[in-house]
């Protein structure tokens, strides 16, 4: 199977812009509760993370804890896939309990990578409220999971990929679509 | 073509788990062996991937809720010929927090007291639909015996005089985390050499990550041959503990001497054993290493075992991380073929 790449959707400014809302979406929403924390999912999520309390601090001057959650030992299909992933620590260095618990993702299909960030999180302590912050949500969920706050809703067929690509990571700022153009052997 | 088997393994990922199609930032180097058998047998690769995966289950043993579901519904068998406090415990508790469920058998109080041949044993707990076998046995090379008549994982917990690679990962994880790497480092591997499963397996494991390996005991415990592993040997204490990095001080297994080959306690310890005064002379803050049970006056003074260079029982923290690491690996290992897929 090969990938074309069909369509650029969000650009570096497209997905800085994204993010500047969803932070003032996010303080909008807590309230000066003073117990806001964000929780990114690796591997793209870390950095939206990151880019999302940055934000928070430049408009409120309020610096909000950041933790890092890895779900691979989560997973509820560790025996099916075809590759192992390779595992990473999970950096959550403060108490969740109580706190007001933004986890940040890449994109936002299935549900199920939420549900493992979830259940790993419940382990952690008992935050009073989790929410969901993804750059791209397109579709096709296999659980009742909703995301609080989206950069782009994008349809998608379930024959095409959405690839995210970060600076920190890719060294570009950019989302594509691509489709599965055929068999290859 | 390493291109298209990436963009092959991203579909098939997307199909099954998917993120949206993002793609893994480092390309993941895959565990594709039923068992652990020994160190020899692995690539400086799938060591590494041990060490790092090691290190993120240490990190789960520092949460609040130090237990992960990844091994949920499998179930793993201590089969131990041998007596061991230890490995057995270590391995027990790192499948239990791996939600993994565990049985211990032990020689004295099954079935091999009437009889049963390893492989019995070992096909028996196949056919109770065992995922993991965890083996432990007088007999070098029973482990590999075990693993070739089993389509289940091994483990090998100690075989005879052969390997016990988790205690050499162990080892190697700890001087990693103390020293910041491997490669280049000075270790000296001090004690009954001839009879260490432990010695071997650190051998094989150092030598693979490029660190400069000595050995050192009384002559009668060096076994012929053993600088074909590309180690020095000396059976001078001051000239192993010269450079050294670090030092890793085995037991004397007396109980393994049947021709009278061992020196006596006394004599070792004024010639081969570890005190502050030689740590001293030799300079360098030497980290000190010992896989335990430790006799002390023998191997090393009461000071040297409880002293600050000693990492002795940050190693028996390690140790559950690192077969946590192991059995999560093996138990979701994937057939490699030729082509790599």
């Amino acid at each position: 199977m090969t990938f074309k790449e069909k369509a650029k959707i969000m650009d570096a400014d497209a997905i800085q812009r994204a993010l500047i809302r969803i932070s003032h979406e996010i303080l909008e929403k807590d309230k000066n509760t003073g117990n806001l924390a964000i929780i990114g999912i690796r591997y793209r999520g870390e950095f939206l993370a990151r880019r999302i309390v940055e934000n928070i601090k430049k408009i409120s001057k309020k610096s909000v804890p950041l933790g890092i959650l890895d779900i691979t030992l989560y997973r509820d299909d560790l025996t099916e896939i075809a590759e192992q992933p390779i595992l990473k620590e999970t950096i959550i260095d403060f108490d969740i309990t109580g706190k007001k618990v933004v986890l940040a993702d890449d994109v936002l299909f299935t549900g199920r990578t939420i549900r493992c960030a979830m259940d790993q999180l419940i382990d952690f302590g008992r935050p009073s409220v989790i929410q969901l912050a993804v750059l791209i949500d397109r579709g096709h969920r296999e659980l009742p999971i909703r995301a609080d706050y989206v950069g782009k809703n994008v349809p998608t067929s379930l024959n095409e990929i959405v690839e995210v690509k970060l600076r920190e990571a890719d060294k570009i700022d950019e989302v594509v679509i691509c489709e599965k153009t055929g068999r290859k052997k | 073509m390493t291109k298209l088997l990436y963009v092959k393994k991203r579909e098939e990922k997307s199909e099954t788990f998917s993120k949206g199609g993002s793609v893994p930032a480092k390309k993941a180097v895959a565990w594709g062996k039923k068992d652990l058998l020994g160190l020899e047998y692995l690539t400086k690769e799938e060591i590494g991937l041990i060490l790092e995966s090691a290190k993120s289950f240490k990190e789960v043993l520092a949460r609040p809720l130090r237990k992960v579901p990844a091994l949920r519904a499998k179930t793993v068998v201590n089969l131990f010929y041998e007596p061991s406090t230890r490995t057995r415990t270590s391995f027990e508790l790192a499948a239990k927090r791996l939600s993994a469920d565990v049985i211990n058998i032990a020689k004295e109080s099954s079935s091999i007291q009437k009889g049963e041949t390893l492989i019995d044993t070992g096909r028996n707990l196949e056919a109770l639909k065992i995922d993991i076998i965890v083996v432990r046995h007088n007999a070098s090379g029973a482990a590999m015996m075990l693993a070739r008549a089993v389509d289940i994982s091994v483990i090998n917990a100690g075989d005879g005089w052969h390997e016990h690679p988790t205690q050499a990962l162990l080892d190697i994880f700890t001087l990693k985390e103390k020293l910041g790497k491997i490669n280049g480092l000075n270790v000296s591997i001090i004690g009954d050499i001839a009879h260490s499963r432990v010695a071997r397996s650190n051998i094989w494991g150092l030598t693979k990550l490029g660190a400069n390996v000595t050995v050192c005991a009384p002559r009668k415990l060096i076994p012929a041959g053993i600088e074909k592993m590309g180690v020095r040997v000396t059976s001078k204490l001051d000239e192993a503990l010269k450079d050294a990095d670090a030092i890793n001080v085995l037991r004397m297994q007396f109980e393994r001497d049947k021709k009278g080959n061992f020196p006596s306690r006394i004599e070792y310890f004024k010639t081969f054993g570890i005190t502050e005064e030689r740590l001293k002379k030799a300079g360098k803050n030497i980290v000190v290493m010992h896989p335990g049970p430790i006799n002390r006056g023998v191997e090393m003074s009461a000071e040297v075992a409880d002293g600050a260079n000693s990492v002795i029982l940050e190693q028996v923290t390690n140790g559950i991380a690192v077969r946590m690491a192991i059995l999560y690996l093996v138990a979701h290992w994937k057939r490699v073929d030729a082509e790599g897929k």
